[in-house]
């Protein structure tokens, strides 16, 4: 095996016919179609792998699948760029790119490793106590933080792959395709039921490591293959359970195929599965043992270094120490064993190392130290020795210490069963002292659990369960447990009294058993604090391996039982999911629907800068050779108090409201009186919440006896729509009353300006355009430009002003029709209505109002009906509302005309002293006025206009502005232009 | 994600729906008759119960109908759903 030197001649899922060659940190591998990255490594003889996150210690592969803490590492470059891919989970494919993260220069030598030596002045809470001082030290410090921290790098630039969403519903989801999944998987599809069935590897199969139990579960699998109501998801996480059993799952669709990848397939699918009944057959996880450097490369778990050599006939070491407090580890012995690995030792914790998995290693030739334990290790970029001690009754130590020499310790601290999901979807865990684990107990929805993750510790067991749950069965949940025989530590002891070596508990985040003591110390004893001091169980793996461990000696130092210290929460995600798969397809222009008006296409022909409204695209304003923003909004302005313009005002919110009680109802929303309102005739309307806070504005027309056409703001469309609605089918059953959103189906242009009749009345013969005939506040029907159409005579700008309606299919030529060239109109956008409007004083929906004003504030008291009563009107009379330190709406006239104030500033009563002072109020609308030749603002201050003295001032970034309260109406505040 | 049992269209995700708040919450129908302590009373106080929860919904991005849910808030399960008007299955709901 050229190049490969871990590598066994035969044996194992990996295909020798097929080469891969990858790279990782910069230098060339070889391995096999079939390898992951970590047995790759391995076979390699690459055991350092990258540096931890707080000390930069060397780290290796301590297992073999997603709980991975240690094997971080950067994948492919650029956009592409992956950080943080666990080895053990990267499948290999042909010209793989990886390299070590968190270490600089490399992590056979790193420069980070300084911190390793000054361990002793950063323990736990270290950053927390250290940089809280001086107190404006932060800033200066975070940055250099910030650079020692963090594992690999964020991609550079927009993500280029393509990701899809799924949706899916079955009758029943199997969590895992091992012995108990496979099982469940085929007693649902037997019964009839569609079956979905999920696992995150690249086979089902699971992680037996008896190659004829394999066997047997290939027959399953292929049985389920062919079966039409059977869905078989590889390389799919499972990683959210959510209510009433919906879940997620990311499916890595081409991440194995690297290059190869068919351009037809998206990177990767996120199912999103609502299942009637749900099976989770997890499994369970490895835990670590703590002894003093426990973290060496080299050092691994039992079933990682078993699932090397089986499956990848890779020998993670040639001569290994096993230790173990639980049975388990035996077969990894004799598997490794068997396969050529020297068995320096068995060290088995407990006293009595009996029973058949010992007695079969003892048979096999492998020397057994029962009631012993490895106690440190030593080895700097590979673990070269383990040093062995006995444990007395109470859990000390005692005798010499003994040195065996090797190149791999592989060791178990008991199982956790994988109940993640479970508890996601609301379960309860119960520590089960036996055998040493949380255990699923009960059933928050329609889930049941089978094999490891009951604690089912044997083939057989595991497959009796998953038949039953996937049958709906009763089975038994207790079957195959093994009991924990032992009460050995959960930290092996120092082995002398300097405390020497750190005994890791949490590898990813150097979280140490003398961590989780010092914050106990400290007064941390929830173990959900805990946690956030030390960063135990955070980071990319979420303590899959290290949380058990970490609670039981918080327990032990607080003299609590175990299940008095409980767990943190299980919070989805089980595993990371990718931001791409999350949006799935809704990226780009996808994100979101974008509305155009029928007329759009006139307007970017003629060069609109467009605005976002909402969802639509409005145009702010039409700049004519070279002119600025500035430039164009003072024309359009001028135009439209001079002669005329138009404006595409499409996007207002239209509903027609009718039916006999279509008055009871306006009478309800809006704070003014409709009973009198004819048919022809329109009126402004203002609509509060039930809390008195303005809502929405909007002129309604009467069309009709029992017909109205209700216009909204822009933005309030669907809103308002929503908020009718609501009234009449929850409050107001009894009214009879219909709604229909005509937004899109008509379409409105507003001419405005002193030549506005004249303009319209070249354009129409059938409506009598004189003042007496078609007054202010008045609607007409005719035809314009040859159109069907309804003309309101209302005004938002001011000037003399008509709202021409027509359907949507004929706006554009409605539009041709006013812009030609005989007319001289001015096309206008929003930027210079807003001007225009704020010129009249005129409020402006969510720019005036913001959900804390009322119509006394806005001194709107003329629209509040005292005949009826109106959604929002008890509210107005509580006293609170006629607090005169309420804010009220003003204008505000700068000293300085050419001083342009900017939205959003702060007011204050006097000019700023250097010592915090009251903010009195805000710049809610501020512009240039063209008209008017000086600046312009509305404000909200508190008193408004009662204010004494009028003279307030804006703090800006390097002046302070003076300006005073003044009526908002800047411009003809009579109204004598709009009604004449 | 919940799913909710529209009484008009059957069972759909819960991101088709918008949530309305605790249900039976009558406007008073003379509000000048409540001082401003029933008012408040009205207007924002809600029952915040660990348990079963009557709710109004909205199929809003469906059927565009409200109606009300009575909803276990510690398990998330749903136990009745009924129409605008129509009494809980459970008892009275005034």
């Amino acid at each position: 095996m050229t190049g490969q030197p871990y590598r066994l001649a035969e044996g194992g899922a990996i295909d020798r016919s097929r080469p891969v060659g990858f790279s990782f940190d910069g230098r060339r591998y070889t391995g096999f179609a079939g390898d992951t990255l970590a047995s790759a490594l391995l076979a390699n003889g690459v055991t350092l792998v990258g540096r931890s996150f707080k000390y930069h210690r060397p780290r290796g592969i301590l297992s073999a699948g997603t709980e991975e803490p240690n094997a971080l590492v950067q994948l492919g470059t650029g956009a592409r760029g992956i950080a943080n891919a666990k080895a053990t989970r990267v499948e290999l494919h042909e010209g793989l790119v990886a390299s070590s993260v968190n270490c600089w220069p490399g992590p056979r030598c790193d420069l980070g490793a300084l911190n390793d030596l000054a361990h002793r002045l950063i323990p736990a809470g270290f950053y927390y106590k250290t940089f809280m001082w001086p107190h404006r030290g932060w800033h200066f410090y975070e940055r250099l933080i910030r650079r020692m921290a963090g594992l690999g790098r964020a991609p550079e630039g927009a993500d280029p792959d393509r990701y899809e969403r799924m949706n899916a519903h079955c009758d029943v989801l199997v969590v895992g395709a091992g012995p108990a999944g496979l099982a469940a998987a085929r007693a649902a599809a037997r019964g009839g039921s569609r079956v979905i069935l999920a696992d995150e590897r690249g086979l089902p199969g699971g992680t037996l490591p008896d190659a004829a139990d394999t066997g047997r579960l290939g027959e399953t699998t292929a049985e389920l293959e062919d079966l039409d109501n059977v869905r078989i998801l590889v390389r799919t996480t499972v990683t959210g359970y959510f209510d009433h059993n919906f879940l997620i799952a990311l499916e890595r669709v081409t991440d194995h195929l690297g290059p190869h990848a068919p351009a037809h397939l998206p990177r990767q699918r996120l199912w999103r599965i609502r299942a009637g009944r749900v099976v989770l057959a997890t499994g369970a996880l490895e835990r670590p043992l703590v002894f003093a450097n426990n973290d060496r490369p080299g050092i691994m778990l039992a079933s990682a270094a078993r699932a090397y050599v089986n499956r990848f006939a890779v020998l993670p070491g040639r001569r290994a120490v096993v230790v173990t407090d639980n049975d388990s580890a035996y077969g990894a012995a004799l598997d490794l064993h068997r396969n050529g690995v020297e068995i320096a030792a068995v060290v088995d914790l407990r006293r009595n190392g009996e029973g058949g998995k010992p007695a079969e290693a003892r048979a096999a030739g492998l020397q057994i130290l029962a009631g012993h334990a490895v106690v440190d290790s030593r080895g700097r970029r590979r673990v070269r020795t383990a040093h062995v001690a006995r444990l007395d009754d109470d859990g000390s130590l005692t005798g010499p210490v003994r040195t065996l020499s090797c190149d791999l310790i592989a060791m178990s601290g008991g199982w956790n069963p994988a109940v993640h999901l479970f508890s996601q979807a609301g379960g309860r865990l119960r520590y089960d002292e036996a055998l040493r684990a949380f255990l699923p107990e009960g059933a928050p929805q329609a889930v049941r659990c089978a094999g490891a993750i009951n604690g089912a510790a044997d083939t057989a067991s595991c497959i009796a369960q998953g038949r039953a749950a996937g049958a709906g069965e009763p089975d038994d949940r207790a079957a195959g447990r093994v009991e924990a025989a032992s009460r050995a530590p959960w930290a092996v002891p120092a082995r002398n009294r300097a405390g020497e070596g750190r005994r890791f508990v949490d590898f990813q985040n150097d979280v140490t058993s003398a961590d989780i003591a010092l914050a106990a110390r400290e007064g941390y004893q929830s173990v959900e604090h805990l946690k956030r001091y030390t960063t135990l169980g955070m980071g990319t793996d979420q303590g899959k391996t290290g949380n058990v461990a970490g609670l039981a000696i918080l327990a032990q130092t607080l003299g609590l039982a175990i299940p008095e210290v409980g767990t943190t929460t299980f919070r989805p995600p089980y595993d990371p999911v990718t931001f791409g798969a999350i949006a799935g397809r809704d990226v780009g222009r996808l994100a979101d629907p974008v509305r155009r008006t029928p007329i759009h296409r006139w307007h970017e022909e003629a060069g609109a800068v467009f605005e976002d409204v909402g969802q639509w695209k409005r145009p702010f304003y039409y700049p004519q050779d070279g002119e600025t923003k500035h430039g164009a909004v003072a024309r359009e302005c001028l135009a439209v108090r001079n002669a005329a313009g138009v404006m595409d005002a499409s996007t207002l919110g239209k509903i027609l409201v009718c039916g006999p009680d279509a008055r009871a109802l306006l009478n309800r929303i809006y704070t003014n009186a409709w009973d009198r309102l004819e048919a022809g005739r329109c009126r402004y309307g203002l609509m509060l919440g039930e809390d008195g806070m303005v809502l929405d504005d909007g002129v309604t027309a009467c069309l009709a006896g029992n017909r109205f056409l209700t216009t909204t703001t822009t933005g309030n469309a669907s809103r308002v729509f929503a908020w009718l609605e609501e009234w009449l089918q929850t409050e107001w059953p009894d009214l009879d009353v219909y709604l229909t959103s005509l937004t899109e189906q008509l379409a409105t242009v507003a001419l405005a300006g002193p030549n506005a009749r004249e303009i319209l009345a070249a354009l129409t013969d059938d409506i009598d355009l004189e003042p007496d005939a078609f007054p202010f506040m008045a609607w007409r029907e005719g035809r314009v430009a040859g159109l069907p159409a309804r003309v309101f005579r209302v005004s938002y700008t001011g000037e003399l002003s008509y709202e021409i309606v027509v359907p949507a299919g004929d706006a554009m030529d409605l539009w041709t029709a006013l812009t030609g060239p005989e007319h001289a109109v001015t096309p206008f956008g929003t930027e210079a209505m807003h001007v225009l409007r704020a010129e009249k004083g005129y409020l402006m929906i969510g720019q005036e109002t913001d959900g804390t004003v009322t119509p006394l504030d806005l001194d709107m008291q003329w629209i509040l009906s005292r005949k009826k009563d109106f959604i929002g009107r008890r509210s107005l009379a509580r006293p609170a509302m006629r607090d005169p330190l309420r804010k009220r709406l003003v204008g505000l006239e700068t000293g300085d005309p050419a001083t342009v104030l900017p939205e959003g500033a702060q007011i204050l009563a006097e000019p700023p002293s250097g010592v915090p002072e009251a903010m009195i109020g805000h710049v809610t609308s501020s512009y240039w006025s063209p008209t008017l030749g000086r600046s312009i603002a509305l404000a909200l201050v508190q008193g408004g206009r009662d204010r004494e003295p009028p003279t307030v001032h804006v703090p800006l970034d390097d002046r302070t502005v003076r300006a005073s309260i003044r009526d908002p109406r800047f411009y003809d505040p009579d109204g004598v232009r709009m009604n004449g | 994600m919940l799913l909710i049992p529209c009484p008009w269209c059957g069972a759909r995700d819960e991101s088709e729906f918008t949530c309305g708040g605790e249900a039976h919450i009558r406007r008073p129908a003379d509000p000048d008759a409540l001082d401003d302590a029933h008012w408040a009373d009205y207007l924002f106080m809600r029952a915040n119960p660990k348990g079963s929860h009557r709710e109004r919904w909205c199929h809003s991005h469906g059927c565009g109908r409200w109606f009300n849910v009575e909803r276990d808030t510690v398990t998330h399960g749903i136990v009745s759903v009924y129409r605008m008007g129509e009494p809980p299955p459970g008892g009275d709901g005034s």
